[in-house]
Parts: structure tokens; sequence; C-alpha cells
């Protein structure tokens, strides 16, 4: 029960409350170059959400393993070359980044051959924005919670495991592709418009960015009343409620990088 | 590869220009995240001051060795080590920045600027202009990010720095600090920008 309460918050969560593109500004560049035409913001979103989850599980399987400090397969070769005792400090945080960004570029790379060799079809609707993707700021992102989510918890019970992982990135993937579509959408309306000489192109697109993020600040809170609501029950009991997932931000002076706007 | 602009012109060309953010719209995500006060913009701009300067210089010395399928993996890898460096500095010296800007630095890592300026100007010249270049594309990147977040930061809390600029009676637009304001900022910002520009031309053309 509350396992699928932790993995239905963080569907929620990540899809829209803190939509990647409308919350965490992850993405931006796809979302104002190809939210043109809706087909081709479809096409994108796709196959962000396809490399997203490919990404995710990559990027959890290193993280428990190999990187996050006392991971154990790093354990087990450094046992080889120095004493036990020294191999349990070994820490290989520091490498994360460089093996998240191969990750990603291997990730792309083989999805690309793959599709091209058994889906040709998927491929060609795909057609140039597989490799953009390896730039994409939304699958690193995506990566780096997962990292601070597995290696950044002390409680072992809190940290996330494969399916609440695979959850966050899926729909994290599903969320950025509604934005893009519904900007996308707007878009096309938008051509027939008269809009001052100055603002044509990009400043528009922004502007109207920014109202669809004040649309999906209306998200904001609902994760926390509807956990108040399924756990309530379970909350009586000895059962443990399981902590909140980190980039849930209930008031929005809580969001890591926002603090200096607290008032 | 002679012609083209030199070492200077290409710092100047940076600056205003071709200012990475209001003009190539690049390095958007940074660009939007950290800019709801001065102090998080000027460390973001700090930071890939340092990561482009640095992965500018390195790509701009094995320019001859890089082959052309293994460049960009090699930019990004060059990339990534920078700002690894960059982010371990920052938690060890300004560690409630650094908290604060939190997943923003290492995306410095796809931050297209940098990519962008490693493919158009490392990979073909020599290190001084190389150098040059990286220092007046972050120049302008810092610029853009501080024109960015002074607006925000003053409307949104009528402070400058941390610090109140704005009479008390001023009733704060939340909204500025929010994501949305970032959006409408910068949109704004840009409209602006497109603007003189377009006057400027129209009055030079005269």
């Amino acid at each position: 029960m509350s396992y699928l309460v932790d993995i239905f918050l963080i569907a929620l969560s990540a899809a829209l409350i803190n939509n990647f593109i409308f919350y965490y500004f992850v993405g931006i560049c796809p979302f104002l170059g190809v939210s043109r035409r809706v087909e081709m913001a479809f096409g994108m979103g796709c196959a962000v959400t396809f490399v997203i989850t490919i990404a995710a599980a990559i990027a959890w399987g290193m993280t428990r393993f190999v990187l996050m400090p006392g991971a154990p397969l790093a354990q087990w070769v450094a046992g080889w070359f120095v004493d036990p005792e020294t191999a349990k400090a070994v820490d290989l945080s520091i490498l994360s980044y460089i093996v998240y960004i191969f990750a990603i570029a291997a990730s792309v790379q083989f999805v690309e051959m793959y599709l091209r060799k058994y889906f040709p079809l998927l491929y060609r609707s795909f057609g140039v924005f597989l490799p953009l993707i390896t730039t994409n700021c939304a699958i690193l992102f995506a990566c780096l919670t997962i990292m601070s989510q597995v290696a950044g918890v002390d409680d072992p019970a809190a940290r996330w495991d494969l399916g609440r992982s695979l959850t966050m990135a899926a729909f994290g993937g599903l969320g950025f592709t509604l934005a893009i579509v519904i900007m996308a959408g707007i878009r096309e309306e938008l051509d027939a418009c008269d809009v001052p000489a100055p603002f044509r192109g990009a400043p528009i697109a922004l502007v109207v960015g920014g109202i669809l993020a004040m649309a999906f600040m209306g998200f904001t809170g609902v994760d926390s009343g509807i956990k108040t609501a399924l756990t309530r029950p379970a909350a009586m009991g000895v059962q443990a409620v399981s902590p909140p997932p980190a980039p849930v931000v209930a008031t929005p002076a809580a969001e890591p990088g926002k603090q200096g706007a607290a008032k | 590869m002679n012609g083209g602009p030199t070492a200077s012109q290409r710092f100047f060309l940076g600056i205003l220009p071709e200012n990475p953010v209001y003009r190539q719209m690049l390095g958007m995500c940074s660009t939007l995240a950290v800019t709801n006060n001065i102090q998080a913009a000027v460390t973001m701009a700090a930071a890939v001051l340092f990561v482009l300067v640095c992965a500018n210089l390195i790509i701009s010395l094995i320019r001859h060795w890089l082959t052309p399928y293994l460049r960009i993996v090699i930019f990004t890898l060059t990339i990534a080590t920078f700002v690894t460096v960059a982010d371990r500095a920052l938690a060890a010296f300004v560690y409630p920045m650094s908290k604060m800007l939190g997943p923003y630095i290492p995306l410095i890592i796809v931050n297209c600027i940098i990519i962008c300026r490693c493919e158009v100007c490392a990979a073909k010249q020599g290190p001084i202009t190389a150098v040059a270049d990286a220092a007046g594309q972050s120049l302008g990147f810092g610029l853009a990010l501080v024109s960015l977040a002074a607006v925000r930061e003053l409307l949104g809390s009528g402070m400058w720095f941390g610090s109140r600029v704005l009479p008390e009676a001023w009733p704060d637009w939340v909204i500025m600090v929010l994501p949305p304001g970032a959006f409408l900022t910068f949109g704004l910002l840009m409209g602006l920008v497109n603007w003189f520009t377009a006057r400027r031309a129209g009055k030079e053309g005269a």
C-alpha cells in the first residue's frame, strides 16, 4: 500500500506538479526549438520518454552498484587491490557526472542503432531527434535526481529502488511530452496571430510558456493533499509512512533553487 | 583557418552582438532556472566561465587529434571533467550556494553554449583565440543572467543581492521569482532587446 502510494505520488509529481519544463526548466531547448508542429513535438516527446527511461535504468544501476559510497561492485573490485577495510571507504561518486553523460550518449547511440535495424518505421519518425537528445538536459536531470535519491539518502529504506526511479523517469518524460505538445498546439494557432514584430518567434513563445507555467502551478500541493488522504489510515498504525520523494515541493519556497526568493 | 574574427573581435562579439542567450538562444535551462536572485546568477555565470574557458583551451590544444566521429564525445567528456571540478569547488567553498543551485551546476555539462563554442571555435582555432572567445561568450552569458536576475529579484522580492532596495510598501510580485516569472521576464526582455536592435538598425539604415 505504502509503496504503491509512493509510486503514484512520484508519478504524479514528475508528470504534473514538478513538470520538467515548467518547474525545473530542463529541456527548454527542444521545447522552443521543435514545438512548431504537433506531430514533431509528439515525436520528440516520445523519443525523450524512451531514452530517459533507458538512461534512468542505467543511471540507477550504476549509482546503486558502482558509484555511491559503499557500492557493492566498487567494493568488490577494490577488495582485490587493497584490504577489505580500506575498500569499504571507496567512493566513486566524483565520477558520476562523467559516467552519466557517457551512459546517456551510449544509450542514445544504441537506441538509434537498434531502432534502425529492427523498427525502421519508428526510426524514421524519430528522425533527427534521437542524436539531439544526448544534449537534452532533461535526461541528465533525471539521472541526477536518481543519484540524489539513491546516493544522497542515508536511510536504506527510503532509498529509491529501480521501480521508483523508472516511474520518475517515464512519467517525467510523459510530462515533458504533454508540455511540448500543448505548446506546439498553441504555437500552431499563434502563427495566425498578429504578434508585434520584436516578439515574433521565441519571445512570444516564452511568454506563452510563462502563462502555461502559471497554469501548471495550480497543481502545487496536490501531492501532499493526496498523500495525507491516502496514508491517513495507515499512519495510525505502526506502518512507517514512507518519506516524501524529495522533488515534491509543497511550498514554492522549499524548492532548492528558490530559497533566496523566500519571503 | 585564416580570416574570420580575431581574438579580440571574438571576445566582444560574444558579449553583445552574438550574445549566447538573447541572440543565439543557447543555454536556456540555467538561464531560466537560476535567475531568481542575482547572487545565484553570478555564481552560475562564474561556473560557466571557468568550464567554458578550460574546455575551450583543452579542445583547442588537442584540435589536431580530434577525429570527426569521436569529436562530440571528447567535447562532452572534457566538459564533464571540468564541471565536476567546478561542482566540487563550489561545494567546498560556498556550500549554501552549491545547495541552492543544486542540479543546475552539473547540468552545465549539457549546456549548449559550451558544446557550441567547442564545435564552432575551439576545434578550429588556436588557444588564444579560443580562450578569448570563451571569455567573451561567458561574459555575455553572465550579462544576460544578471539582467534577468536583476529584474526578477527586484520585482519579486524588492531586493538586490539580498538587501532591500524597494520601499517596504512594495507588494512583492512573488510570481516573478517563481517559475512562470522566469518565462515571462525572459520573453519580455528578449522582445525588448529585439526592439532596440531593430530600432538601431533602422536608424543606421536611414
